[in-house]
């Protein structure tokens, strides 16, 4: 065990120890905390293992060839049209779309269609959207959409064009 | 979210049926990186705790709302969409109330876009996929893109000219 990790622990051990003695003794704000953490737990045990278990069948059927044809360095412009797609129908949110992103990058999508992909997972999951439009009307996300998407797609591309300049690798390890 | 479950248990009896062997390897992976990922995430969902109990949607509505000038509120907006985080079921009935109360459409473009593309609480887990410097940089365009987002969402309700 390193000296990180003994760190985090201690840390943990603190934080549900302070949870735990909140609820004993009825001290408030630390209640609410542990809500807060037992609402975001449950809201992510929802989606996550799920998630998983797509990123995992992706991994074992998806041949790299098939990827690097439609997302890889020769891909055109449909491989971002690929990624509207993808992003709209993933759960979540950033905390999903990282690791997609990460096997997405494994099997030799490009730079920009990986941080294309994070960008629009971010703004236009489709639950998500028919949340904002039923709470904030349509015209506010249209308007959203065809704003931020052109400049996600744009940016992404010149970040790879940066990323490739630096010599960047993505180094998350299995 | 049924529909999430109805693919992840079609597509893995499928699988299942085709070649058992790949299946239980795809379960693997699964597991593999759900656990690796579990530390950062674990980070993540114990700092949200504290800071939604630290600035509580009451707050969030008095420094979204009470601004006089339009482009500081927007300002204080982006910022404080950039450092929290929640559920797209929490933030938007929220937004949906300040609207009513007469909030414009512009502040709140930019506090939800922000929310949604700008995460500095999940800066522990996405440093782990793209490093710090990566991680700030994306972040810096995303904060942007919001800004330009809730600018262009101004101009359309009529909000600034």
């Amino acid at each position: 065990m390193d000296r990180k990790n003994i760190f985090r622990y201690i840390f943990y051990g603190g934080y549900f120890l302070f949870v735990l003695f909140s609820f004993i003794f009825k001290f408030n704000p630390g209640i609410k905390i542990g809500e807060n953490f037992l609402k975001f737990i449950l809201f992510m045990i929802k989606i996550i293992p799920f998630a998983f278990i797509l990123i995992g069948l992706f991994e074992v059927w998806v041949k790299k060839e098939t990827v690097e044809k439609h997302l890889g360095e020769s891909s055109g412009i449909l491989a971002y049209f690929y990624m509207i797609l993808l992003a709209s129908t993933t759960a979540g949110g950033l905390y999903v779309a990282f690791p997609v992103a990460y096997s997405l990058y494994k099997k030799g999508a490009r730079l920009s269609v990986i941080f294309t992909y994070v960008g629009l997972a971010a703004v236009c999951r489709i639950p998500m959207t028919i949340f904002e439009a039923s709470f904030m009307g349509i015209k506010f996300t249209l308007i959203r959409f065809f704003v931020s998407i052109p400049l996600i797609i744009v940016s992404s591309i010149i970040l790879e064009k940066y990323l490739l300049h630096i010599g960047f690798v993505m180094k998350y390890e299995d | 979210m049924i529909f999430l479950y109805v693919i992840t248990f079609s597509l893995l009896i499928l699988s299942f049926i085709f070649d058992r062997k790949k299946t239980i390897k795809a379960l693997k992976i699964a597991l593999k990186r759900f656990l690796k990922i579990l530390p950062a995430l674990l980070d993540v969902v114990i700092i949200i705790s504290v800071i939604l109990y630290l600035v509580p949607n009451s707050l969030i509505s008095k420094s979204v709302g009470k601004g006089k000038n339009k482009f500081i509120s927007l300002f204080i907006a982006a910022l404080v969409g950039s450092i929290t985080l929640m559920p797209g079921f929490v933030a938007f009935p929220l937004c949906g109330i300040l609207l009513k109360k007469g909030v414009p459409y512009m502040v709140l473009s930019g506090f939800t876009t922000t929310l949604m593309m700008v995460g500095f609480i999940t800066f522990p887990l996405e440093k782990k996929f793209f490093g710090t410097k990566v991680t700030i940089i994306r972040n810096v365009i995303s904060f942007f893109i919001a800004l330009t987002v809730a600018f262009v969402t101004g101009i359309f309700f009529g909000e600034i000219f």
